[in-house]
């Protein structure tokens, strides 16, 4: 068994305990005046950066690469059936900031099938130049022969950044083309800075279930890959007149491989889970009875959401089990959570606060849910709901 | 496949709920009273190698890397039904990012040989990345699937699996060996058995350290993980945001508003 590549300078450490402090994880103990590390050290070097005296130090080899061979930012434009998922155009707009502030260009690389609408539509989105493999047999999302082109354009390009999108292809490719480039990948980022010391990308991403943040960089490999995850980054405007070359790639088709093949295909069912969902719309208790879940119901549609439920609807028999949010039930983490005549109790808080947006409408100015909002509207969900769910569609008659 | 299923489960251990919130005071994690468990996700790995196991024969081990602690989760494994646990535990590991455990875990996949499907859990609920399945494939050299929610036959060296995307069910064909992360469609874990609770308490972990793989020690721990944390951090406190009171009307015009800020409509 080998050592821990931590150890202290007992000469340097004072005894101050400032380390034991700065451990996120409680792996390290104060024992004899000197701090001890135990066997789930992270390494990630929260006590090395707090030690007044620098007596706390991470042994890592290596040796500095030089990297001034990879510039830009490159950004896979993922397509269904030709169509350009709209998270590219996220990672087109987060990318031309990032690369406006490195002073580097902007890439994307699209691959698919009768690409003409799709490249047309990504040139005015603030690329710098586009790389295009059209081929019909590139048509279906298949890992192995995506994770090729791409691998292969990176060595090409030498791009110093590559985002991905952090959708279910997405997460599937990305891991693959950084196991095979042998560099570093964060996933499901919703931050993304430029240190502007070092030039390095700060990758930003929600850890354990949302409960902490982590902020990871990408030293030493190129690029650094991120899979950036959709609706939290704007959208790059549509700009006319951006300049944008379009480079057509040659596809050797017979060259990649393809080893697991798509024998049959059925649209995904549309019954959308709770946990899944980026939109909740939930009925507690305030609905005073089961017919308040029509409501919700009528909401959650308008919206393109799920129907969530608190406990004591669940035991008073309103709406199934499977609807449950809170500590009995599901955690949920969606991007809207719309909390409808539920006061709040801590065991619904604990299944739903860390959701990135609450809305609450409820009658009691008091209720505890309104401490967790985002948005708060004091008022009768049956009488605000029906007014809102008329707005929604309004609005998307005429927009 | 010649007699049976060569199957290998890929689990981690995890506490037992990421619910933990941060000592204020402190800036901790708060895990004092919170039990390690196996990966929830990993459950459904296991689950699913049992079966493949039971209608087809063959054996299943279940690996994990880690801590010596984490021997108790592949003790959780064995007592589901799992028939052998193989720990990589070595300081040498320590620190390791996803693509240094993938490393690790292919090294230790290769000296269980042969295997003819190595099953993961989607992601785990502490890293929440999901990483692993694909890039431990890479190591071995064999295909991935993700997010498979049913396995539909195997037959001699063909399997057919299907695997659900954001859009659409795929049914897909392909050879083994392979790699498959799991989703948690794909079967309902059992409990435990008391008398799989006594064999596991029976079952010898065997350990798997860094000398034993004959790994790259720059290809492993903090070593041989591209990426760093440089910062970890509570997400901004939720505080109570904006209380309106008013006509229906106004209260429903104020709640589409924020809801087209927030680019739903």
């Amino acid at each position: 068994m080998s050592e821990l590549p931590i150890s202290v300078d007992k000469e340097k450490c004072t005894g101050c305990s400032l380390c034991e402090s700065s451990c996120a994880f409680g792996s390290l103990v104060m024992e004899e005046g000197y701090p001890r590390f135990l066997d789930d050290c992270r390494l990630c070097g929260e006590c090395v950066k707090v030690c007044p005296t620098d007596a706390i130090i991470i042994k890592e080899e290596g040796t500095e690469i030089e990297f001034s061979d990879y510039k830009g930012i490159l950004v896979f434009a993922e397509q269904w059936k030709g169509k350009v998922h709209p998270v590219s155009y996220e990672l087109l707009g987060k990318g031309r900031e990032l690369a406006d502030q490195l002073g580097e260009k902007l890439f994307a690389v699209i691959i698919g099938s009768r690409l003409e609408e799709a490249v047309k539509e990504l040139t005015i989105r603030g690329a710098d130049k586009i790389f295009v493999f059209d081929h019909p047999k590139l048509e279906d999302f298949r890992d192995d022969p995506y994770s090729a082109i791409l691998d292969d354009l990176v060595k090409e390009e030498k791009p110093s950044i590559f985002l991905i999108g952090a959708t279910s292809i997405g997460r599937s490719l990305g891991p693959k083309v950084a196991a095979c480039l042998e560099t570093g990948l964060t996933a499901d980022c919703t931050s993304l800075d430029i240190d502007p010391e070092s030039r390095l990308l700060l990758q930003t991403r929600p850890a354990y279930g949302g409960n902490i943040m982590a902020t990871i960089i990408c030293t030493n490999t190129r690029p650094q890959i991120a899979t950036v995850r959709y609706k939290v980054m704007k959208e790059a405007e549509k700009d006319p007149t951006n300049e944008c070359e379009i480079i057509i790639k040659a596809v050797d088709i017979n060259n990649l491989p393809d080893r697991v093949k798509i024998i049959d295909f059925s649209p995904a069912k549309e019954q959308v889970s709770i946990i899944d969902a980026e939109l909740i719309v939930s009925g507690g208790k305030g609905m005073g009875d089961s017919k308040g879940f029509e409501v919700i119901q009528g909401l959650a549609e308008a919206l393109g959401g799920a129907v969530g439920a608190s406990r004591p609807t669940v035991d008073e028999g309103w709406i199934e089990y499977p609807h449950q949010v809170g500590l009995s039930g599901r955690t949920v983490r969606p991007k809207i959570y719309l909390a409808c005549g539920i006061s709040g109790a801590v065991q619904h808080l604990a299944g739903m606060k860390t959701s990135d947006v609450i809305i609450a409408i409820n009658k009691d100015a008091e209720a505890p849910i309104f401490s967790v909002s985002t948005l708060g509207a004091v008022g009768d969900l049956y009488e605000v709901i029906p007014r809102l769910v008329e707005k929604i569609k309004e609005r998307k008659k005429n927009g | 496949m010649s007699e049976g299923l060569n199957i290998i489960v890929c689990i981690k251990q995890v506490p037992e709920t990421t619910e933990v919130d941060f000592d204020e005071e402190t800036g901790r994690l708060q895990r004092e009273g919170v039990a390690a468990v196996v990966n929830p996700f990993d459950e459904y790995a296991i689950e699913e190698g049992i079966r493949l196991k039971e209608k087809y024969g063959g054996t299943v081990k279940v690996l994990s890397m880690g801590p010596p602690q984490a021997e108790s989760a592949l003790k959780d494994a064995i007592a589901m039904g799992a028939d052998e646990a193989y720990l990589a535990t070595d300081r040498a590991f320590a620190g390791a990012d996803t693509w240094a455990t993938s490393y690790t875990l292919g090294l230790s996949i290769k000296k269980l040989a042969p295997y003819d499907l190595v099953i993961c859990g989607l992601k785990t609920i502490d890293g929440d990345t999901g990483q692993v399945g694909p890039e431990l494939a890479h190591h071995l050299g064999v295909p991935h699937v993700c997010y498979v929610n049913e396995i539909l036959e195997i037959k001699g060296d063909e399997i057919r699996l299907t695997r659900l995307l954001d859009d659409k069910v795929e049914t897909l064909g392909t050879s083994l060996p392979l790699v498959v992360s799991v989703s948690k469609a794909i079967n309902q874990p059992r409990l435990a058995t008391l008398r799989g609770r006594l064999k596991a308490k029976k079952t010898e972990i065997h350990k798997i350290t860094a000398n034993d793989l004959e790994a790259d020690p720059m290809k492993i721990g903090l070593n041989g993980s591209p990426t760093r944390v440089v910062k970890i951090f509570t997400p901004a406190r939720q505080t109570a945001g904006e209380i309106v009171e008013g006509s229906p009307e106004e209260l429903a015009e104020r709640i589409l508003q924020k809801l087209v800020e927030c680019k739903v409509i």
